[in-house]
């Protein structure tokens, strides 16, 4: 699936992006019931993925939806059901302001540091099969073969430690 | 309206990220700080595809590949732990595990 | 002026190193010998200190000396100072007394300490003693002096505190090295002043001979500041005002350690070193009045309170202090070569009286105390004759060594330019007061009937012949000594040209007016005569003179003098006691709130701090994060600050 040609974005459709995805950020973590922090989880990793495909990265888009979305979304919501949400109760405490002052502070800085320096305002299309999968796996496979061979290694473990962590004893 | 720019891509990640960072700091339930920190991974991803694009290197795309596969991993420890921390003390808040301080 | 040809004497070595070797044998193998040997070896390196001392005196050429360097001690720079000994006149003569003296103490002690279990550790730090005494007179340059000079110090603690046992001996030693080391700072501080001007002026030497040489590189006021400062060392080993008030307390050592250490020896030290370095004394005639000054003041003082005392060493040891006195005297009006000749005169019958009191003592069973003896003349006589000859000495009648010596320092303190009728009129005073006392305690102790218990009547007897063989020969020196330095219109003087070549000839008054010196002697034989009249009155014939004396004014006079003066109590008051309440306060107060309050003070406080740094560790992971985030904003603000 080469040459996905992306007419140059037009801003409306990136800043309706935006405001979705930041409204489903906001839900994640200002919604008291679980369940729908997760739901609220999936629909902002599917407006990323859709992000991904403004940007010539199809495959990892499509990835983040197979992947992210798919499986390990599945898999946090058979841990909450698991859990019995409603026994999920919580209160409000004080860090609330704290916590929030202090990431708003972040976000400013983060925004400031990245206007600050020079500004690639050149938004370069590519026009070759740029973010295939033949170019994922070329790179993959050529230059970055040992953390591929890590990364699989890396999955074994943690499969092994999930399942002793969570087994039950005796 | 402008043309969309790096810049736009940047400060949306940046945004998210502030986002998922108040979660962690806030909420007071492990699942739903595990999410929040999804949510900062994710942010981060879509930071290196905006540079990946701008820069037209596969690098950025990679990168994102390797932070999935690892994103994966610590999700499933990390429940797992949850798991095991829900057996013990019938709860999931972060308050009240707080054993190892002075 | 002093010499020009010094040869080298390898022998001169020995003199020092013999008794030094004694003292190290005996240390070692001191108990294998047993008391006998350990004491004759000891004798036996004397012995050959003083035949060796004789041999050079023999040989000393009139106007040289001798010389012998061992190696060299301190090489820095342009400074070097050397062991090395140097025999002229002066140091000759020192030799003589030291060895000899001695010698003749060593023997005596053999018979005296005969009984001691500790008789080894006694001649062990005798023989170090005379190491010292031997180093401090024959170095050849001031740190050398200086050595010995702390060298006796330490002998004089360890011997006043023999019977350490008795705490209040100890108590003696200790307040003898205090006081001594009083004088002492000032002596290291002249010397080091000393040191440094020469060296300002480019001579970086402590060398005699070649400070002679190059004194007048000095200017007035220093030579005045250093020569203040040593004389306040002086002062300390020589027992004047105000720091002569450890030698009393010293009588509690041993009999043979008074005769020795504080009566012929190392209290003379002062004058040897005065004398040593009178080319520089001479160039500050204000010091050299305030020696004379202090030296006559001394000299009335200590006889004042001899008058009243009841212990027999006691009254000896304030003898010795007036006498000292009389030496400072002459040093002080320029004689220098008389103050050396009282010096060697006194020594001899100081001894002999010293060991003639120890004789006493041990026959007595070790009482002291005057008012218990008496009619002792029929049971000691080699004592008591030898005692009248030395009292005869030192009261200065005529044809003994006293005589010529006490009277050539009245005429200089007349007749030199830098002495005063006053001066005078001090020491003819003290004449006459030494008379009086010394004849008080001969009758006292050795006429009348004998006042103590049965028990110490049926003991008396004579010393053996060990001790009063030694009390023989001292009297017989006690005589003759005095005959080398006759005044003029008798058979002249070999005393003077003897030292001649180490004093020069301008400072000592010139013997001229004869008609004055045979006036002044016959004034000072007639204040005398009338003080051994007033005590042989008064303790021979039993009259009531003492008691109408003594109770004079209600008896207050007589108190203050009996009490010498209160002075003790008065340092005790004025500077013991303050002393001693600040070092309180330090240890109690200061040391313990403020130096261990601040080591206290600095675990507490980080104790504290850990406190308050520990309240961070909440244990609480999203507490913890909240300290992430605010790192990473410092960073980010830093970031951005750079931009």
């Amino acid at each position: 699936m080469s040459n996905l040609q992306i007419m140059s974005l037009s801003p409306l459709i990136f800043y309706l992006l935006a405001a979705l995805l930041v409204l489903a950020a906001l839900m994640v973590v200002f919604q008291r019931n679980v369940v729908h922090s997760a739901m609220a989880l999936v629909a902002a990793l599917f407006l990323t993925a859709i992000l991904f495909f403004t940007l010539h990265a199809p495959m990892v888009g499509v990835l983040q939806v197979l992947v992210y979305a798919g499986a390990i979304m599945v898999l946090f919501l058979f841990v909450i059901m698991f859990l019995n949400p409603s026994a999920l109760e919580e209160r409000r405490t004080v860090w609330w302001g704290c916590g929030a002052v202090a990431a708003m502070l972040l976000a400013a800085a983060l925004i400031a540091v990245t206007s600050a320096g020079n500004a690639l305002e050149n938004f370069m299309i590519a026009g070759e099969p740029f973010g295939s999968p033949e170019m994922l796996a070329q790179s993959l496979f050529t230059d970055f073969v040992l953390p591929f061979e890590i990364a699989s290694v890396l999955l074994l473990v943690a499969i092994v430690g999930a399942v002793v962590l969570a087994k039950r004893e005796g | 309206m402008a043309a969309i720019s790096l810049h736009h891509y940047l400060v949306l990640s940046a945004i998210v990220f502030s986002i998922g960072v108040i979660g962690v700091l806030i909420r007071r339930n492990l699942i739903v700080n595990l999410m929040s920190i999804e949510l900062m991974l994710n942010a981060v991803n879509l930071t290196f595809i905006a540079f990946s694009h701008t820069l037209d290197s596969m690098a950025g795309q990679v990168m994102v590949f390797f932070v999935m596969a690892v994103a994966a991993a610590e999700a499933v420890i990390g429940l797992a732990i949850i798991i095991a921390v829900f057996r013990h003390r019938q709860s999931l808040d972060p308050q009240e595990m707080q054993l190892l301080k002075w | 002026m002093t010499t020009a040809n010094v040869m080298t004497l390898e022998v001169l070595r020995w003199i020092v190193l013999l008794p030094l070797l004694a003292c190290l044998v005996n240390l070692v193998l001191g108990a294998r010998l047993g008391k006998r040997g350990a004491g004759l070896l000891a004798c036996a390196a004397v012995g050959a200190s003083f035949a060796i001392s004789l041999y050079v005196f023999s040989l000393l050429p009139a106007s040289g000396a001798f010389g012998d360097t061992l190696y060299t001690w301190i090489d820095s720079g342009s400074l070097q100072v050397k062991v090395a000994f140097r025999v002229d006149a002066l140091t000759a003569v020192m030799l003589l007394v030291v060895t000899g003296i001695g010698f003749l103490i060593h023997i005596y002690s053999l018979g005296y300490m005969g009984h001691d279990e500790g008789m080894v550790r006694f001649f062990i730090y005798l023989n170090l003693f005379i190491f010292f005494m031997l180093v401090l007179v024959m170095g050849d340059n001031l740190l050398l002096l200086f050595v010995g000079w702390e060298g006796v110090g330490l002998c004089s603690y360890l011997l006043i505190g023999y019977w350490y046992r008795d705490h209040q001996n100890a108590i003696a030693g200790n307040k003898a090295f205090i006081v001594n080391r009083i004088g002492d700072f000032g002596f290291v501080l002249g010397i080091l002043l000393l040191v440094t001007e020469l060296g300002r002026q480019g001579m970086w030497t402590l060398d005699f001979v070649e400070l002679q040489k190059h004194a007048g590189l000095l200017s007035p006021d220093k030579i005045l500041l250093i020569t203040l400062l040593l004389f306040i060392g002086a002062c300390g080993k020589s027992a004047q005002i105000p720091l002569f008030v450890w030698l009393p307390d010293a009588m509690a050592g041993p009999t043979p350690v008074s005769a020795l250490i504080h009566a012929a020896t190392m209290v003379t030290a002062g004058v040897y070193m005065t004398a040593r370095l009178h080319f520089l004394f001479s160039l500050a005639p204000l010091t050299l009045s305030l020696i004379a000054l202090i030296g006559a003041a001394t000299a009335f003082f200590a006889a004042t309170v001899a008058l009243t005392q009841t212990d027999i060493k006691r009254v000896l040891a304030y003898s010795t202090v007036s006498q000292l006195g009389y030496m400072f005297l002459a040093v002080g009006v320029g004689a220098y070569s008389a103050a050396i000749f009282h010096l060697f005169t006194h020594a001899f019958f100081k001894a002999c009286l010293f060991l003639g009191c120890g004789s006493v003592i041990h026959s007595m069973g070790g009482e002291q105390d005057m008012r218990k003896m008496g009619g002792l003349k029929l049971y000691l006589p080699t004592t008591y004759w030898t005692y009248v000859i030395a009292t005869l000495a030192i009261c200065g009648v005529p044809f003994t060594a006293g005589f010529f010596s006490k009277d050539l320092i009245l005429w200089q303190v007349f007749s030199s330019a830098h002495g005063s009728r006053g001066l005078w009129g001090l020491g003819w005073l003290t004449a006459g007061m030494t008379a009086f006392y010394m004849f008080r305690q001969l009758f006292m102790v050795f006429h009348g009937s004998c006042r103590g218990d049965a028990h110490q009547r049926a003991h008396l007897h004579e010393s053996p012949s060990v001790m009063t063989v030694p009390l023989l020969l001292l009297a017989v020196g006690s005589i003759f000594t005095g005959w080398l330095g006759a005044p003029e219109y008798l058979w002249g003087s070999r005393w003077e040209p003897w030292l001649q070549p180490v004093f020069g000839g301008t400072h000592d008054a010139h013997h001229g007016h004869l008609v004055d010196e045979l006036v002044l002697m016959v004034l000072t034989l007639a204040i005398v005569g009338l003080g051994i009249g007033i005590a042989y009155v008064s303790y021979c014939r039993g009259g009531k003179t003492p008691e109408r004396l003594s109770a004079i004014s209600g008896g207050a006079p007589y108190r203050v003098l009996l009490n010498k003066y209160y002075v003790d109590e008065l340092y005790d008051f004025l500077l013991v006691r303050p002393f001693t309440l600040c070092s309180r306060w330090l240890a109690e107060v200061f040391d313990r709130r403020v130096i261990d309050g601040a080591v206290n003070g600095v675990a507490h406080s980080a104790r504290a701090l850990s406190s308050l740094w520990r309240t961070m560790q909440t244990g609480n992971v999203q507490h913890y994060l909240v300290g992430f985030l605010a790192g990473t904003l410092a960073l980010l603000a830093f970031y951005l600050g750079q931009q």
